[in-house]
């Protein structure tokens, strides 16, 4: 009775403009973002055209870049982007996963939290002090103790070898994917701690109550269970590797050439424009570093692509499978 | 409301910007290298205090320099390369060297001081090509003869970000080694075939500490003032020479700036006994016609007072001020090519006296 006479028509009214406005501001947002990423995609390719249709598929076959007689070619900071980002996965998956599952199963209750918290923390520390500690830290380490020891046991060996031969600089394609393992294992370990915790207790337990030992409970049961937030992890680390920029231009030696040793210095596509915009004189040159930038969004994006194409597979696997 | 309140928000921002932008509307603009921004900004602040009018220079390096002055965004543009006559004359574009400086070739080897090692550009040259590789190669160990030089892998380290420090440098090798010149050539940055990258004087200069057996090169005042060991050079005189103020003058002194068009010259290799082999100027940028006449002649009247008053400061920094000869040169220049800009060079002239 009350109910009908408070609602005033005016007051209606007014409600439903301001809801109106409000749907509008959301959405005027939302657009926003895919004008942005429109907008960066076109920039990109009009800056990068002149080096696109100047040297057409040569700019990403060949390792020549070079300044003085404006031959630029892509390969090398391709090649170094992405064995830098392998080499950090390959190391920060193992470590990740064991972070994270030594946190939600195996740690003792105190332990959690600190260990936990610091996770957190070096997830937040800036990468140039992790550039930093990579060349006053990292690199004298590995030019005196590491490498030596990699070039005489792994250097002589066939196939293998090749990847750990020449003079040891301390720096290289190896120190820069160090780097980006430490400063991307935070990232993929918080992911997979906070999906680990998903799983529900009764899972588990039923696990245990059959008689499963603790490795088979995490294997069988909570990796199957969290897989794809596994993967999501794995790929915001893998789109942080992929694009950062200082920490790897401190440690890599930023050298254009694709060498076949992992010891030898190299480039990323990052480090090349950060090293190179500024004092690049010239239109082909410019547009040059522009495309290497549009090469970069265009890894990154097909990256974030397949990661999504990998988990709707592996969703609709789940729902066919229940 | 939310959005009309965004909106009122935006607007503030804009108008606090557009406040921001004409309150330094009064000071000199200015863009470009980072060689000598050191010693421009310690002027331009002696210069504020006398004058009360500051300068906003923005150190993005040469190229950003040369692309602003030609986008007409700031007043002048500063490059550690001088531009060719004929770019010049298309931009309409007035240069002239503003502060001269030097490269050192710096190296990290156990038992060498300081001064102690002898380098010649044939040698560097051939090092950075990667044709000596150890440092006790016959070559070294020439011109060398006192020094015990051990069998350690030359490691060549080279600044990764395009600079003048890279000029100077492939510019001086390309003048001693016709095969550096044909296979590497000469440029802010250019594709070396060997050594590792650093980013900056200071990444050089890190990098060359930290690698045993390293070689690198840095402007001369990072040298000196972190104490690195640096290395003499043997110049076209065929003396070998230590880097220091009076080296690099002596290259300045030297050179034929009078017959050199638009002021290309560039310094390196120089002729005379006492003067260092890799030295550089660092130019000024300014329109001959000046889209902003009165903007321009502020900016010309702090350089003009910076010639007069700007000597010991440079000195302090390890820069090395201009000759007088080519000053004068500088201010006929002024006269004779910059339109519409009050003739305040004769004037100081007569107040120098």
């Amino acid at each position: 009775m009350n109910t009908a006479a408070a609602i005033d028509p005016r007051h209606a009214a007014g409600q439903r403009l301001r809801e109106r406005l409000f749907r509008a501001a959301t959405f005027v947002a939302a657009l926003l973002v895919l004008m942005l990423l429109g907008g960066v995609a076109l920039s990109l390719l009009h800056g990068a055209w002149p080096a696109l249709a100047h040297f057409k598929l040569r700019f990403l076959t060949s390792e020549v870049w070079n300044p003085v007689t404006d031959q630029f070619g892509a390969l090398a900071a391709v090649y170094g982007t992405v064995v830098t980002s392998l080499i950090a996965l390959a190391i920060a998956i193992p470590v990740s996963f064991g972070i994270a599952i030594f946190l939600t199963e195996l740690a003792p209750v105190w332990l959690k939290r600190p260990v936990g918290i610091a996770i957190e923390l070096l997830a937040a520390v800036p990468s140039i002090i992790y550039g930093i500690w990579g060349l006053f830290v990292l690199a004298p380490i590995l030019q005196r103790h590491v490498q030596p020891w990699l070039i005489d046991t792994i250097g002589p060996l066939p196939i293998v070898g090749k990847l750990f031969q020449g003079p040891p600089f301390g720096i290289g394609i190896l120190t820069a994917g160090i780097v980006l393992a430490v400063m991307v294992v935070p990232f993929i370990s918080a992911v997979t701690r906070d999906v680990f915790e998903t799983v529900p207790d009764v899972l588990k337990e039923s696990g245990y109550g059959l008689g499963a030992t603790t490795w088979e409970v995490i294997w069988q049961v909570v990796v199957p269970y969290a897989r794809t937030g596994m993967i999501g992890g794995i790929m915001l680390g893998l789109g942080r590797a992929l694009g950062e920029t200082m920490a790897v231009t401190i440690v890599i030696g930023n050298a254009h050439r694709i060498g076949s040793s992992l010891l030898a210095p190299g480039t990323t596509i990052s480090a090349a424009i950060a090293n190179e915009f500024t004092e690049a004189v010239g239109d082909l040159y410019t547009s040059s570093l522009v495309a290497l930038g549009a090469l970069l969004f265009l890894i990154t994006f097909s990256v974030i692509a397949a990661a999504r194409f990998m988990l709707l597979r592996l969703e609709r696997r789940a729902l066919s499978s229940v | 409301m939310n959005l009309r309140r965004f909106q009122r928000a935006l607007w503030a921002t804009l108008g606090a910007l557009a406040g921001a932008g004409a309150v330094q509307a009064a000071d000199i603009s200015g863009a470009g290298a980072t060689f000598p921004y050191p010693i421009y900004s310690k002027w331009a602040d002696a210069y504020k205090q006398q004058t009360g009018i500051g300068l906003n220079y923005q150190s993005i390096g040469s190229g950003g320099g040369i692309k602003q002055i030609k986008a007409k965004t700031v007043t002048f543009g500063a490059s550690d390369m001088p531009l060719k006559p004929e770019d010049l004359k298309e931009a309409g574009l007035v240069q002239f060297p503003m502060i001269i400086g030097g490269v050192v070739p710096v190296v990290n080897l156990k038992g060498v001081q300081p001064g102690q090692m002898v380098l010649n550009g044939a040698t560097v040259a051939s090092i950075y090509m990667g044709e000596i590789t150890k440092w006790n190669d016959v070559r070294i160990q020439r011109l060398n003869p006192k020094l015990a030089l051990p069998a350690t892998t030359i490691a060549p380290i080279y600044r990764s970000d395009g600079s003048g420090t890279n000029f100077l440098f492939s510019h001086y090798l390309s003048q001693v080694s016709p095969k550096f010149k044909e296979t590497i050539g000469e440029n802010t940055s250019v594709q070396w075939p060997v050594g590792i990258g650093a980013k900056g004087n200071e990444g050089v200069a890190n990098m060359t500490a930290q690698t045993d057996g390293a070689i690198g090169y840095v402007e001369y005042a990072y040298a000196k003032q972190i104490k690195m060991t640096y290395c003499d050079l043997v110049n076209s005189a065929g003396k070998t020479v230590a880097p220091s103020g009076e080296s690099f003058q002596a290259a300045a002194s030297n050179a034929d700036w009078s017959h050199a068009q638009n002021y290309y010259l560039i310094l390196t290799d120089q002729p005379g006994a006492a003067s260092w082999p890799i030295t550089g100027a660092s130019f000024i940028l300014v329109y001959g016609t000046p889209p902003d006449v009165a903007a321009t002649g502020e900016a010309l009247k702090f350089f003009d007072w910076a010639y007069r008053n700007g000597a010991k400061m440079a000195a302090d920094l390890d820069y090395v001020p201009l000759p007088d000869s080519l000053i004068r040169l500088i201010r006929a220049t002024w006269k004779a090519d910059i339109r519409g800009v009050p003739a305040m060079a004769s004037a100081s002239d007569t107040k120098r006296m």
